[in-house]
């Protein structure tokens, strides 16, 4: 296995309390494979990730317990400097918002190109050519003209296949991307994604991928891991999951999505309020938003459970869930 | 009762809303033959592109928005989709006048607002608002919750007198679904879908007739943004208000809207009713966004046929002469870079009554089946 989080639980520590955003996740990526994670705002997806790339803000955050297995090798167990090197080379995230992560003052080849000259020592002169060969590779028209241009004289669309660019530099071997479509329109989204796929098999990469666009995810991932509270509520192969989750949460998701075709009718929320992290609900924490909660929901943790050789639920009521489709 | 506010709101709303939206079935209909409450005429908004620094030359300047006329009428949704950098925003900004437009009309009641100053201007602002795409960085860190849904008072104390504020400001927060007890909060004690409910209550605090929503739920998760299309809805119905829905996800903006304007480089592609847009796109490039939409169910997907869009969006500081899309267009002809084809029903179409009789920008105008209609 590429990657695997074991038991992984994360605490910010606040003036109002200990907020416990990542609460036992479980998740594993192999090579070449693209784990998809969805789940509500603010349910701890970012967080796992930042933990997993070691880009945690500590303090307020505290990784307080868990491992993090990449290459069969606990990063959290690894000094300043080995995890760094890792972080550098072997991992690679994509944030949301292309423009706030590059830095406005350089321009896109001499930010393509240190990397290079800081984790391959080339030249200055042999780093430009290699960051015109990457624009090249995620086709930015005209690459070799505008590899001293600025962030902001790209558009959206191609500010987010710079950091692909980017990212891919020195061949990761797994790759983070944090929401990369979210502020596109649908034709550049389908560029992005279609890039990010074929560079991936290329390259045979690991990709965990976080959003909240269930199209994307029927388009591009292998596996779903479905977050509520901070912890993996479901995990399962795509195909499966669409045609009958194995958890409320989940199936609340998948009927909230408008779609193109249909109209006309309110659409489907999920009653109440995502939890309060401060406070977070005995026994399953989605229990007082849940229509098929019973006692039980209110005192015990529901365990993973395995639902098929492939799938997980966090429900004591997966197989009624799965029934009642 | 508070304690599950906004399942008791969604819930309680539920079977008459959904009774009232499929009644309305939103088509021109209903709002044809009605005096528009805003028109939108022949807008432009190009930003000065300047060299040098200390002494700025203009070398040129970004078309932002380059004539771009609609109109407006009470109860009505006009959706505006279209890519990054199209000029949207910008749009949505000359409406609610944060932004002068460089040339045009904004109409409001058949006054133009956008020569208006003092008094008039002020009176018109009240009612045209604005609910803002980001609800991380669009509700001030430090002021209450209170204090930010009642700020627009200070500006206009008229429709509220001092000692009423508060209780004006709960109110709000009980019509957005939220818990009046929260009015002395931070934004950061509330989650993304929340702040979104904040940004509409304000948007709501001077009683506006029309708001002006950009992107108001591109940032939250399916659950959390169906909760707040629903309150637009219920608010909608409940106030007779106008909307401009501004979005790039083209679900959600059917969803919502009676009519849908498609733009493309500053300019308006096509234009027409949910029905005329969605399923009888006439415009090659509402056709290739139509197309592009994933779809959440792996198995729809390969009924569909795909259409990828070649290269980028050109710099609005050069656009293509003639049609604006020619670059990108796999229909393009000559003509197609000598003529700007204007915006209106095309002339294959003007006979016909049926919905591809609607405006479109395009020399080569024609139906092609991009969504099938699922089973
Ligand atoms: N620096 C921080 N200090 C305090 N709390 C934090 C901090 N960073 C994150 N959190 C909290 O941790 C929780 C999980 O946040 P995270 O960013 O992982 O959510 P997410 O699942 O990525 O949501 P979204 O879909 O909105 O991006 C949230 O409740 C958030 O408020
Ligand atoms: N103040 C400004 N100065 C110069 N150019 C600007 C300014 N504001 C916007 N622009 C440019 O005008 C064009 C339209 O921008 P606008 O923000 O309206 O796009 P949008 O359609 O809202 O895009 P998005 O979907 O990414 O929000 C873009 O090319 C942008 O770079
Ligand atoms: S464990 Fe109970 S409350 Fe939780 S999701 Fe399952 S049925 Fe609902
Ligand atoms: S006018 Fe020509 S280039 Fe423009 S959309 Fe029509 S066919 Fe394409
Ligand atoms: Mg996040
Ligand atoms: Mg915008």
């Amino acid at each position: 296995m590429l990657l695997e989080v074991r038991d992984l639980h994360v605490e910010f520590h606040t003036r109002d309390g200990v907020a416990k955003a990542v609460n036992g996740v479980n998740y594993s990526v192999a090579e070449g494979e693209t784990l998809a994670v969805l789940g509500e705002s603010g349910s701890g997806k970012s967080v796992t990730a930042q933990a997993v790339m070691g880009i945690l803000d500590m303090p307020p955050g505290k990784i307080s317990s868990g491992e993090i297995l990449f290459k069969d090798q606990d990063l959290l167990k690894l000094k300043g400097e080995e995890r760094r090197k890792i972080r550098g080379q072997e991992m690679a995230m994509i944030f949301q918002d292309a423009l706030s992560s590059l830095n406005p003052v350089l321009s896109v080849g001499e930010q393509i190109g240190e990397l290079f000259t800081v984790h391959r020592g080339m030249s200055r002169k042999d780093a430009k050519a290699k960051a015109v060969e990457l624009m090249d590779r995620v086709r930015i028209p005209a690459a070799k003209e505008r590899v001293g241009q600025y962030p902001h004289q790209f558009s959206g669309g191609m500010r987010q296949r710079i950091m692909i660019a980017m990212a891919l530099a020195l061949e990761p071997s797994l790759i983070i991307a944090d929401e990369p479509t979210t502020a596109l329109d649908v034709t550049v989204q389908a560029q992005v994604m279609d890039l990010l796929a074929e560079l991936q098999r290329e390259l045979n990469m690991g990709l965990i991928l976080i959003t909240h666009d269930l199209g994307v995810v029927a388009d591009v991932a292998d596996k779903i891991a479905v977050m509520y509270a901070g912890r993996i509520v479901e995990t399962s192969p795509v195909h499966e999951i669409y045609k009958a989750p194995a958890h409320p949460y989940t199936k609340g998701l998948l009927q909230s999505i408008p779609r193109l075709d249909q109209k006309g009718q309110e659409l489907y929320a999920i009653k109440g309020l995502p939890p309060n992290l401060l406070r977070i609900p005995p026994g399953c924490a989605f229990n007082p938003r849940c229509p098929m909660a019973q006692d039980v929901c209110r005192t015990d943790v529901p365990p993973l459970a395995q639902v098929s050789e492939t799938r997980q639920s966090a429900c004591h009521f997966w197989k009624e869930t799965l029934d009642a489709r | 009762m508070h304690a599950d506010h906004t399942g008791r709101t969604e819930a309680a709303a539920e079977g008459e809303v959904a009774r009232e939206l499929l009644t309305k079935s939103r088509a021109e209909t209903a709002f044809a033959g009605q005096e528009p409450i805003l028109e939108v005429r022949d807008l432009v908004k190009h930003y000065p592109l300047t060299q040098g620094i200390l002494i700025k030359k203009q070398v040129g300047a970004v078309k932002a928005v380059d004539g771009i006329s609609f109109d407006l009428r009470a109860g009505e949704t006009l959706g505006i989709v279209g890519e990054s950098g199209c000029g949207k925003s910008t749009v949505a900004r000359m409406l609610v006048n944060l932004e002068r437009p460089t040339a045009g009309q904004i109409k409001y009641k058949g006054e133009d607002i956008t020569t208006m100053s003092g008094r008039a201007l002020k009176a018109v602002r009240r009612n045209i608002q604005m609910v803002f795409q980001d609800p991380y960085t669009s509700l001030n860190p430090r002021m209450t919750v209170g204090d930010i849904i009642g700020e627009p008072y200070e500006i206009h104390p008229e429709v509220a007198p001092k000692g009423d504020r508060r209780k004006k400001v709960q109110d709000l927060l009980d019509v957005v679904g939220l818990n009046p007890e929260y009015i002395n909060r931070y934004p950061h004690q509330f989650s993304g879908g929340q702040r979104q409910r904040i940004g509409i209550a304000r948007g709501l605090a001077l009683q506006p007739e029309i708001i002006v929503a950009d992107e108001p739920v591109s940032a939250l998760d399916v659950s959390v943004q169906a909760q707040v299309v629903n309150l637009l809805d219920r608010l909608q119905s409940e106030f007779n208000l106008s909307y401009v829905f501004i979005a790039h996800d083209l679900s959600i903006v059917r969803h919502i809207s009676d009519r849908v304007g498609v733009m493309y480089l500053g300019r308006m592609a096509e234009i027409g009713t949910d029905i005329q847009i969605y399923d009888h796109a006439t415009h090659p490039y509402t056709q290739a966004l139509l197309s592009a939409v994933p779809v959440p169910d792996p198995e729809a997907r390969t009924k569909r046929d795909r259409i990828i869009l070649a290269g980028d969006v050109p710099s609005p500081a050069n656009p293509p002469s003639g049609c604006r899309f020619r670059t990108r267009c796999w229909k393009a002809q000559e003509r197609c870079a000598l003529e700007v084809p204007e915006l209106a029903v095309p002339a294959v179409f003007r006979l016909e009554s049926g919905p591809a009789h609607h405006d479109s920008a395009c020399h080569f105008a024609e139906e092609r089946v991009v969504v099938p209609p699922s089973d």
